[in-house]
């Protein structure tokens, strides 16, 4: 039980991580129908932005920045949050303005080999020593390392389990992210122009909704939740790896299988598929063998693609003619 | 001066030449009918008056403005709107919210609301099926729904492509009230069909088009009874 409660919990945080990079996989593709292998890039981009920030920000309190005595005020931890954030969707909104724009009338091929080549492009550049480096870096904690204990059983067995704060956090903020992009998406008229758009675009400049910007504000919004992915799995994991590290890569596809699972352009889908990736992982590892947890994740792939090739949530809607 | 003034327009894909240099004039308050067989090239002038397609050569004039290098967006939200042929519904969306993109552009919260009351009662089955996803209308309804949507935009021209195609004759008889309705509510409309009958009988003047040049043109009454366009057009009795 006690075992149970703390694998469901480091699911139930990873998973949103993966719910929050599969989201801007997803939202590209049912605007553009693409495959933006750039995004896990993005997610990097706002890790090694939160290690660039904390380290210029804590001395400002008088903290050492690589080995903060305390944690800094939560004010800051905010800020450098909310930095991330913007810079990760500028990152976003130029990476489509420049790469993807000029191929828009172009064949899917050239824009999804674009992708890839902007993809490495960013891994390189991040490498260089004036940018992030090519070295692993610690991120110095932005929070208290609280953790909360939970009693269970009396006298003899009893045992306690340990649920980290970072948790807590990182499952709360992303699902108030993922609640607001859902009231953005479904209760607003820039969401329904959005879902216009990605139903087709055509039609949709027909309603005089702007196409262009609809597609840069998808792109801004989708890196704005990547880079909150990746602020928020650099305090779960502190270790930081270089920025073109597999590691890096493998968590940007598991999100994209998320996305692939769940039903790729489907919004609710990717956010199901991030938490089902999870928990086959995180259970899998637990109970049978932390070894193969990669491949849990990839035979589920498999499983649904033969059992429902359009994914969990992606059923198509038929265009009557 | 004309609402819509088009001057020698030539459109191409690629190499395949859809337009070969057409002039055609909407005056205000009219319909005027574009006709033509498959492929003759009228989807595409529509296209290219709403900005979907860009012209090789030739202007087109809305207000006696040239709005050829226009994006789409700019076009519909200066209300010269276009219901597209297969009707241009988003499926994944409900009724209600394909209306309400009809007014995107508009922010007279007011008046969009009696215009919104007044196209649901030009069709009333679509006030009945307004939760529902547009992708399960009929065919018919989702006419209603592209044209009911056209409205909420408060077109100064309205276009629509086909708007018989593939419905039942009595479907496409209220389509046609309804369109002789919009336009005696005062709104100008360039009506494309392959129903030349259907078309003829409704509209003021009509165009035809063969293989994207204009063949013949002038009053709608004439035409239905000129020799050639009966023989091509209406069966020729
Ligand atoms: N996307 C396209 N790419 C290449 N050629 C096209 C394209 N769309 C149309 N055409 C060609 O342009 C010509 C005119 O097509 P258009 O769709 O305008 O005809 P239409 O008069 O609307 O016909 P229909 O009554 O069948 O709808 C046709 O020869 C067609 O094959
Ligand atoms: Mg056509």
């Amino acid at each position: 039980m006690a075992d149970f409660l703390q694998t469901l919990m480091t699911a139930l945080a990873i998973g949103s991580l993966y719910a929050l990079i599969a989201l801007g996989y997803t939202m590209v593709y049912g605007v553009l129908k693409f495959i933006n292998f750039a995004h896990s890039d993005i997610v990097v981009l706002g890790a090694w932005l939160s290690y660039s920030f904390a380290i210029r920000a804590l001395p400002l309190v008088g903290l050492d920045a690589h080995n903060p005595a305390t944690p800094p005020p939560i004010w800051m931890t905010a800020g450098i949050f909310v930095a991330v954030l913007l810079l990760c969707s500028l990152a976003g909104f130029l990476i489509e303005r420049l790469a993807y724009r000029p191929l828009r009338r172009a064949p899917r091929l050239n824009v999804l080999i674009t992708a890839i080549g902007v993809s490495l492009l960013l891994q390189n550049v991040g490498q260089l020593d004036f940018v992030f480096g090519a070295s692993p870096q610690k991120m110095p904690a932005l929070l208290p390392n609280w953790e909360l204990p939970i009693q269970f059983g009396q006298g003899e067995s009893i045992r306690y389990v340990v649920l980290p704060l970072i948790d807590c956090i990182i499952f709360a903020v992303s699902g108030l992210l993922m609640l607001a992009l859902e009231l953005l998406i479904f209760r607003t008229k820039f969401g329904t122009a959005l879902r216009a758009v990605s139903f087709n675009t055509d039609f949709a400049a027909l309603m005089g909704i702007p196409v262009d910007r609809a597609i840069s504000l998808t792109f801004m919004l989708g890196s704005a939740l990547a880079g909150a992915a990746g602020f928020l799995y650099v305090l779960k994991f502190p270790s930081m790896n270089q920025p073109a590290h597999s590691v890096w890569v493998l968590l940007g596809l598991k999100a994209f299988v998320a996305a692939v699972v769940g039903g790729i352009g489907n919004i609710r889908g990717a956010v199901l598929g991030g938490f089902i990736i999870a928990f086959v992982e995180q259970f899998g590892a637990y109970y049978i063998s932390s070894n193969y947890r990669d491949v849990y994740v990839f035979s589920l792939l498999i499983l649904i693609l033969l059992i429902k090739p359009t994914g969990l949530l992606g059923s198509p809607v038929r265009e009557k003619v | 001066m004309a609402l819509l003034d088009i001057e020698n327009l030539s459109v191409s894909y690629g190499s395949i030449r859809a337009l070969r240099g057409i002039s055609l004039k909407v005056e205000p308050g009219e319909i005027v009918t574009l006709i033509g067989g498959n492929g003759a090239g009228k989807s595409t002038t529509l296209r290219t008056i709403s900005g979907l397609l860009s012209p090789q050569e030739g202007q087109i004039l809305f207000e006696g403005k040239p709005i050829a290098s226009k994006s789409p967006h700019a076009i519909a939200a200066n209300r010269l709107i276009h219901v597209p042929e297969g009707r241009g519904i988003f499926a994944n969306l409900t009724v209600e919210e394909n209306l309400r993109l009809g007014a995107y552009c508009r922010k007279d919260t007011h008046e969009i609301r009696q215009d919104y009351e007044h196209a649901l009662e030009l069709f009333p089955r679509v006030k009945e099926r307004l939760w529902q996803l547009a992708g399960t209308l009929s065919g018919g309804e989702q006419q209603m729904v592209a044209i009911a949507r056209a409205l909420l935009a408060r077109p100064k021209l309205l276009m629509l492509d086909e708007p018989s195609l593939g419905l039942a004759p009595q479907i496409v008889q209220l389509i046609f009230q309804v369109i002789r309705k919009i336009n005696a509510g005062g709104t100008t409309i360039l009506l494309v069909e392959q129903n030349a009958n259907l078309a003829l009988q409704v509209a003021h003047r009509a165009y035809v088009l063969e293989v994207g040049k204009i063949e013949m043109s002038g009053p709608a009454a004439e035409l239905a009874n000129s020799d050639d366009i009966r023989k091509a057009y209406l069966g020729g009795h």
